[in-house]
């Protein structure tokens, strides 16, 4: 009663589920919450590995920050700039802010582009920059294509206050989960045939959950695609400097350098919670090519500003070139060593992931640790995963990927010695699963035996339930 | 197919509204003392400049806040990689202890029931979203704040409908416009809601007394709507006693705790008019309603506080002595930078509202009109801009339904600057009553001429029976 009360109360916005937090993806986090691993204090805990959070190179810019008090209006130094900034409101940000951003973008891509920064449009947050990207192109019930497996939090980001709806468009592993134009021509028929209006294309690249960065070939088919449908593409590179081998990054800004493209149709959405480990400062950026987008984004940054201490804080450290070329450099080289560290850890146990170069995490293929190709089955092995293995990871359903027994992996959020725990955790229980098998095999042989085909069949094919919480289900109806 | 969104191509984001135009026009000929003397004085701009010396020498003594540093200890890594929407719970625990004792400790706050969001632009926006689908309404009292048709109206779609004020009870609520506006959205055919009010006023500078508020929590208990109280000048009320709080005012009419009234009740709050830290983004939502506060919470994430903000303020707050001695020394500049303009446009013959709080003055130049009506406002706004050199906000651009009144900021300029613009006030009225005067004079001089010319012409020539030409 008091539910539909609270219905009519409040809008469906308020009390829908599509922020999206009741999904499985959260599960993990509240068991981590509940029991968060310490290597002093709770080493039997929960290790989070759900977190793709860069926190390899703090010191760097901790040390950046203690050399230079001037760019805190904190510090004795920099105090005297304290009343400008604390009343520094303007949408359009600060100047030196925005060029710092420009010339950090553009040395995340090796210089081989450069940003203007007339076209910076601040945001809170790449959450809050998606949100006012589709505010600006989409009507409530238009929709949007987005290769899939996705970043679970975009059916928030894009959907949930904006009436934006995403079509998943499916990748497997049969293609390492490229994206191909015959896939989104599929899905953008199909889209034409329910009578659903596609207003663009929103991509991560580099990849989350996949780590993965697109190849020249298929960025210049996307966005031919999107030039002749006459439609947006919006390319979300959080990544872009968390690349640590090759294949090398290529952003969509070069690419339109090097095609015929109608520019108002390209638009970038940026931030440093990834690339420098920033999350909490909530600096998120739209870079539009359509002038009318980035007029219209700058009026609704009013939504969600940068704050004036922040700008001023990174306006300073970004226009370092010093700091910037080091910071990337090393950034790479630590995110390299880590990544090698924990894909070789997972080979010698016989578990492969998909080849990456980018992102803070590893796309872990456990599927021939499922009993069965089903998503329960993948269901089923998260849950031993998370209460027994006791690692938090992030099961490929929640990134809506159709295939089951995918899992991603954060592996930039905690220090070496946590990475072996975690490693030597996966070790044991890859090894019990071993043995669990060799002895199911046994039983088998010996049941078969001895028991009716009938009873053999219930035990080993039970029916498979859909969880009625699932996002693939949500994303089927 | 249209390219972008209507949201995009529309111009409800207002801001090619009045209110904007003085604003873009001072961008381009600011003044400065030095460099531009004759440039434009920005009376357009409710922030509060008067006591940043204050945060200032609190800075120059607190270390440990200035380096990021707790105990000594460094807690960069903590803030930087801190984005829990939750926000820090000691910085919500100084929020409310700082809400409470600028409302005399009258009223106390759960911590658990604040959402902290991006500034209360983004507060207001996400209040809508969460208590109002497309196409239903909120009302509001005019005049408004201008930046509500954006906040409120624009990407959310909710409609307002206006609560009509007039000068001739001090603008004050009354319950017949209650009723009025909620008729008028029915026959527009929308549903209400619920009533936003704005407790200190913007544009008018003054409280709501309790009359008013009993209006609107009987009017919200009948029409079981919702009220929202939009509170961010709060600490700027000069005489602390005078200001009652929406929540003062719910819980000493004894409505039970548990009376469906209260999940109704939800409240704005921001740092940016009360500390003068507008460009820090710190608002907040308040509400009773445990549905409002997990949702509104979720869509903070679409603009948090940040994390170095929050630590710093949580340390500049819980400094008792410091935020005691700030509200106090803040309440006593503004009081007297107000009677300074409200003298000083008395002198030339303009009255303001009698006003109790805020930034900013609602001015009465309805006299200076040259006809009752907004063309003439618009005029008068124009001149005031280009001749006179002073951005100030016309009512018209604040909704108000009569024409003549404007809203003129005292507390973003230094006292010089502000002698400088009633001095330009002074002489702009002075000018204005002279040319008035001098043409009725002008007017006389002809006519006497007139008549001596044709006592003179007539006699003279017997056929020549036309008036002489005026000239």
């Amino acid at each position: 009663m008091a539910l539909s009360k609270n219905q009519q109360l409040l809008s469906k916005i308020a009390t829908n589920d599509r922020h999206g937090e009741n999904s499985p993806y959260f599960d993990g986090w509240k068991a981590y919450d509940k029991n968060p691993y310490h290597p002093i204090d709770n080493c039997e805990g929960v290790i989070q590995m759900g977190l793709a959070e860069n926190q390899l190179c703090f010191d760097l810019i901790q040390k950046w920050i203690r050399r230079n008090p001037k760019a805190s209006i904190c510090t004795a130094e920099g105090v005297h700039e304290f009343k400008n900034i604390a009343i520094f409101q303007d949408y359009n940000g600060f100047k030196e802010f925005r060029q710092a951003v420009a010339n950090f973008m553009g040395k995340a891509r090796g210089g081989r582009v450069t940003y203007d920064p007339n076209r910076i449009v601040m945001s809170g947050g790449a959450t809050g920059a998606n949100e006012t990207v589709m505010f600006c192109l989409a009507n409530p019930g238009d929709a949007f294509l987005v290769p899939s497996p996705c970043y679970p939090a975009f059916d928030r980001d894009c959907g949930w206050r904006t009436g934006v709806q995403l079509i998943p468009v499916n990748c497997d592993s049969s293609n390492n989960f490229l994206i191909t134009k015959a896939a989104l021509e599929a899905a953008y028929e199909r889209a034409q045939q329910d009578h659903i209006n596609v207003k663009g294309l929103i991509i991560a690249n580099p990849s989350n959950p996949l780590g993965t960065v697109l190849d020249r070939d298929t960025l210049r088919s996307l966005v031919s695609f999107i030039n002749e449908k006459k439609i947006h593409l919006v390319s979300d590179e959080i990544y872009a400097a968390s690349v640590f081998s090759t294949p090398s990054f290529v952003s969509v800004s070069e690419i339109i350098e090097e095609m015929e493209c109608d520019r108002d149709l390209i638009h970038i959405v940026y931030s440093l919670s990834k690339d420098m480990g920033l999350p909490g400062f909530r600096v998120g950026i739209v870079y539009s090519y359509n002038d009318a987008v980035v007029n219209c984004g700058r009026k609704m940054s009013s939504f969600g500003l940068v704050s004036s201490q922040t700008q001023h804080l990174l306006a300073s450290m970004l226009s370092d070139d010093e700091f910037v070329d080091n910071f990337l450099k090393e950034n790479s080289k630590r995110l390299a060593k880590r990544h090698s560290m924990f894909t070789k850890g997972l080979e010698k146990v016989g578990i492969a992931c998909l080849k990456s170069s980018a992102g803070l995490f590893v796309w872990m293929d456990l599927r021939r640790l499922l009993k069965e190709q089903t998503l329960e089955s993948e269901m089923n092995l998260w849950r031993v995963i998370i209460n027994e293995v006791k690692l938090n990871v992030s099961p490929g359903s929640s990134f809506h990927c159709s295939e089951p027994g995918w899992f991603r992996v954060c592996f930039a959020n905690m220090d070496d010695d946590t990475v072996e725990v975690a490693l030597e955790r996966i070790r044991v229980f890859v090894e019990k699963q071993q043995v669990k098998s060799k002895r199911k095999f046994q039983n088998n042989l010996n049941l078969k035996l001895s028991c009716t085909p009938r009873r053999y069949d219930e035990s080993v094919m039970s029916p498979h339930m859909m969880s009625p919480r699932s996002p693939l289900v949500r994303a089927r109806t | 197919m249209q390219m972008l969104s209507r949201k995009a191509a529309c111009d409800s984001h207002g801001q090619d509204s009045s209110y904007f135009l003085g604003w873009q026009e001072y961008e381009k000929n600011p003044y400065n003392e030095v460099l531009n003397p004759n440039g434009i004085i920005q009376m357009g701009l409710a922030e509060n400049q008067l006591s940043f010396d204050l945060a200032e020498s609190w800075l120059a003594n607190n270390p440990d806040a200035l380096g990021l540093k707790r105990d000594g200890k460094s807690v960069f890594k903590e803030l930087a990689l801190f984005q829990d929407y939750h926000g820090m719970p000691t910085f919500k625990n100084e929020l409310v202890e700082f809400m409470a004792k600028l409302r005399g400790y009258k009223v106390e706050f759960d911590p658990k029931k604040l959402v902290l969001v991006a500034g209360s632009t983004s507060a207001n926006e996400s209040l809508m979203f969460c208590l109002a689908e497309p196409g239903e309404a909120f009302l509001l009292p005019t005049p408004y704040y201008p930046g509500f048709d954006r906040d409120l109206k624009w990407r959310t779609e909710v409609e307002i409908v206006p609560i009509h004020c007039s000068s001739s009870n001090g603008f004050k609520i009354t319950g017949c416009a209650l009723e009025d506006a909620y008729e008028q959205a029915k026959k527009l055919n929308l549903n209400v809601k619920g009533v936003l009010v704005t407790n200190p006023s913007n544009p008018l500078g003054t409280t709501m007394d309790r009359d008013e508020l009993n209006l609107l929590i009987d009017f919200a208990i009948t029409k079981k709507i919702h009220i929202v109280s939009d509170e961010i000048y709060s600490g700027t009320v000069f005489d602390s006693t005078s200001f009652v709080s929406i929540i003062e005012a719910v819980t000493d009419r004894n409505i039970d705790d548990t009376h469906e009234l209260w999940n109704r009740i939800h409240m704005v709050y921001s740092l940016s008019k009360d500390l003068g830290l507008p460009g820090f983004r710190v608002g907040m939502i308040y509400s009773n309603d445990e549905t409002v506060v997990a949702a509104a919470t979720k869509m903070s994430s679409f603009g948090l506080v940040s994390s170095q903000t929050q630590f710093l303020l949580t340390n500049m707050l819980s400094d008792n002595k410091f935020t005691s001695k700030y509200i106090e020394e803040n309440r006593k500049r503004l009081k007297s930078r107000k009677e300074m303009l409200v003298s000083g446009l008395s002198g030339a013959g303009i009255e303001c509202l009698n006003s109790n709080a805020c930034l900013f003055c609602w001015v009465d130049m309805r006299h200076l009109l040259s006809s009752d009506t907004f063309e003439a406002e618009k005029e008068l706004s124009k001149r005031i801009l280009f001749e006179v050199g002073l951005n100030i906000s016309p009512g018209s651009s604040c909704h108000c339904s009569e024409p003549g009144w404007f809203r003129i900021c005292f507390a973003n300029m230094s006292q010089e600057t502000l002698k400088i613009a009633i001095t330009r006030i002074k002489d702009f009225v002075e000018s204005i009553t002279f040319s008035r005067e001098n043409c009725n004079h002008q007017l006389t001089v002809l006519d006497s001429r007139r008549r001596l010319v044709s006592k003179w012409v007539l006699p003279l020539s017997p056929y020549d029976n036309n008036e002489p030409a005026d000239r």
